[in-house]
């Protein structure tokens, strides 16, 4: 539980300085770049870390509005995540899958649920053992971004994937 | 001595006397049903306290009386400044000249007393003013001192009732989402508290995510969504005791959106399965469920129609999210909405006539009502979120949370009536979302 704490807090400090209009529907914007978190003092991130995870794979993928299709910049970040998660088959993941807050509590749980398992369908016909993940939504309860506007609502359509277990995740 | 009073004794928490008979045909009425209403101006002078122990809640219950009659927007205040008269004997015919003078038109009369057990009662009498006559019998109630304001409800639901021909609401209670903290870091209990605000209780603490509290027909037992087992699940918990439980042991989908059926033998609720979900029927006593639908898309947020022989619900298994009846046993969907946008968290009213849902339409959220086939539909409000509305036990009033946007956007509790009148924020004492209104209180 330690270990997917740390990772959502990665992933917060991620989309503070994913934030500044890039391409919102593509998939990628607030991972697998090298915004905001490369700075981290003390050389190159381990590329067994959780932190290498969230900002060199990129732990996350967006969607459109109302929707839970991957697009193929989803899908490459995906694929990147699936290769990683096979070099190290000591982690587990769980997929959150959010909505923004443009839509009914209950309608937007269900909608998470179905970005989740669009994700954990993508990533199991990539190859990932269906085991070694599972999937929960949250909604529109856990936001990103505070803002009420498209910079902010295309940041919360998202699934993260959170990764657990091994050594050395820290 | 009036002859038209009767002293009627209740043995448990309340006893409730006298309907209006029929030579007592009130000549003050409201047709609640449409129009623009004038509201009649009424008058509740403090009640007499007929023993020391009374002298405090005397005044206090009058205004809870007051308070709750104003709250309707049927109903006028006319403010104790304004009074030339007072009322100090119960017993004797008012003077009326007092009061019309000052443009009441009905008037309120009470007394209060404490008995050497501790038991409070209320007793009250209503009078048309301008004809000089009584509206109904006297009325008395008896109670405990805490349940103080429950008889001063109780009182105005008898007045409610006698003027508008319409049962009351007042005695009635709201559960609720209380939340607190950042947006992006809310904090959320479940939480009680009277229909007017009054007694606020937390019933969770804010450990897990917890939604929707809905009440059982008892008015007791409550179901909600937790995630406090993890992903999130169906818990029912009991007011009285607070003790609660999983309705669905190892359950390992996730599961939301429960509403007891109106006999509280069952419940419907929605469980997700990957992309997919469904609604269905879980038996209270064996605890096994019923799938009732079966389409590809997202279908949630069912309700029972009174009768327990409908469901209606949200799906998106057209494309847009629709609002849809089937039979409470499942089976072929009816598509009610129609007028463009998308619906959601359809709520049947307890009359059994009216849908009352939210739909989202062009960037703006409003809660709307419409006839059970869909028919006559009428937006109540807009705003940036106003979603999840609920009905008052009379079917006449809807609550519904009103959230505004930004980073610092938090949500409120609000109540309109059915006509789209009469706007309120219900005050508490944090931010609060998803209310659930109960049935009156017996």
């Amino acid at each position: 539980m330690k270990l997917v704490k740390t990772g959502l807090m990665l992933t917060a400090l991620l989309a503070l300085g994913a934030c500044e209009g890039r391409d919102i529907f593509g998939g990628g914007a607030g991972a697998g770049n090298n915004n905001g978190v490369a700075q981290t003092p003390g050389g190159p991130i381990a590329e067994n870390s959780l932190e290498y995870f969230a900002t060199e794979i990129g732990d996350r993928v967006l969607f459109l509005v109302n929707e839970a299709t991957l697009g193929a910049e989803a899908k490459r970040i995906l694929d990147a995540q699936v290769t990683w998660l096979n070099r190290y088959p000591d982690r587990t993941v769980v997929v959150e899958g959010h909505a923004d807050e443009q839509g009914t509590r209950e309608y937007n749980l269900a909608l998470g649920a179905r970005r989740a398992a669009a994700v954990r369908n993508y990533m199991v016909s990539a190859g990932l053992l269906e085991t070694r993940l599972s999937i929960i939504s949250y909604g529109k309860e856990r936001p990103l971004e505070v803002c009420s506007n498209e910079a902010c609502w295309s940041q919360n359509r998202r699934a993260v994937t959170v990764v657990a277990g091994g050594l050395g995740s820290v | 001595m009036i002859n038209y009073f009767k002293f009627l004794f209740g043995v448990g928490l309340f006893f409730m006397a006298g309907l209006v008979q029929a030579q007592d045909r009130p000549t003050i009425e409201i047709d609640i049903s449409g129009g623009v209403i004038e509201p009649i101006p009424v008058a509740v002078p403090p009640f007499i306290a007929e023993t020391n122990g009374a002298q405090r809640l005397a005044g206090d219950i009058a205004s809870v009386i007051m308070a709750d009659l104003a709250s309707t927007g049927l109903f006028r205040e006319i403010p104790g400044t304004a009074f030339i008269g007072a009322v100090t004997n119960f017993n004797a015919q008012p003077v009326f000249s007092d009061w019309s003078v000052v443009n009441a038109q009905a008037l309120v009369t009470g007394a209060v007393s404490t008995g050497a057990d501790g038991r409070l009662v209320v007793k009250f009498r209503l009078f048309d003013v301008f004809a000089q006559t009584p509206i109904g019998d006297g009325v008395q109630y008896a109670g405990t001192q805490e349940n103080w304001r429950r008889m001063a409800h109780k009182v105005a639901d008898t007045i409610y009732s006698r003027i508008t021909g319409e049962s009351g609401y007042f005695d009635s209670r709201i559960v609720f989402i209380a939340e607190s903290g950042p947006k992006n870091d809310r904090r959320k209990r479940i939480a009680a508290m009277d229909y007017d605000g009054a007694n606020l209780r937390y019933l969770t603490d804010d450990s897990a995510i917890v939604l929707a509290p809905r009440f059982a027909p008892n008015n007791r037992d409550i179901i909600y969504t937790s995630y406090e087992s993890g992903l999130p699940q169906v818990f029912l918990l009991n007011m009285d005791t607070g003790r609660r439980s999983q309705l669905l042991d190892n359950a390992t989908n996730m599961a939301t959106a429960p509403r007891f059926s109106p006999d509280g033998t069952k419940v419907v609720m929605s469980i997700i399965e990957g992309s997919n979900t469904d609604i269905y029927q879980v038996d209270l006593n064996s605890r096994s469920r019923i799938r009732l639908t079966n389409s590809g898309g997202i279908d949630t947020t069912p309700s029972y129609s009174p009768d327990g022989s409908q469901i209606v619900f949200a799906s998106d298994r057209g494309g847009s999210q629709q609002l849809y009846v089937m039979s409470a046993n499942g089976g072929a969907a009816q598509r009610i909405s129609s007028g463009g946008g998308s619906y959601g968290t359809p709520v049947w009213s307890p009359r059994g006539d009216m849908i009352a849902f939210t739909k989202m339409r062009s960037g703006r959220f409003h809660i709307g009502v419409m006839r059970v086939d869909g028919s006559r539909e009428n937006l109540l409000t807009a705003s940036f979120i106003d979603e999840a509305p609920t009905w008052s036990p009379n079917g006449r009033v809807l609550m519904f949370f009103r959230e505004t946007a930004g980073a610092n956007g938090a949500p409120q509790i609000y109540s309109v009536d059915l006509t789209g009148r009469n706007l309120r924020r219900i005050d508490t004492p944090s931010f609060a979302s998803d209310p659930d209104w109960s049935g009156v209180l017996r």
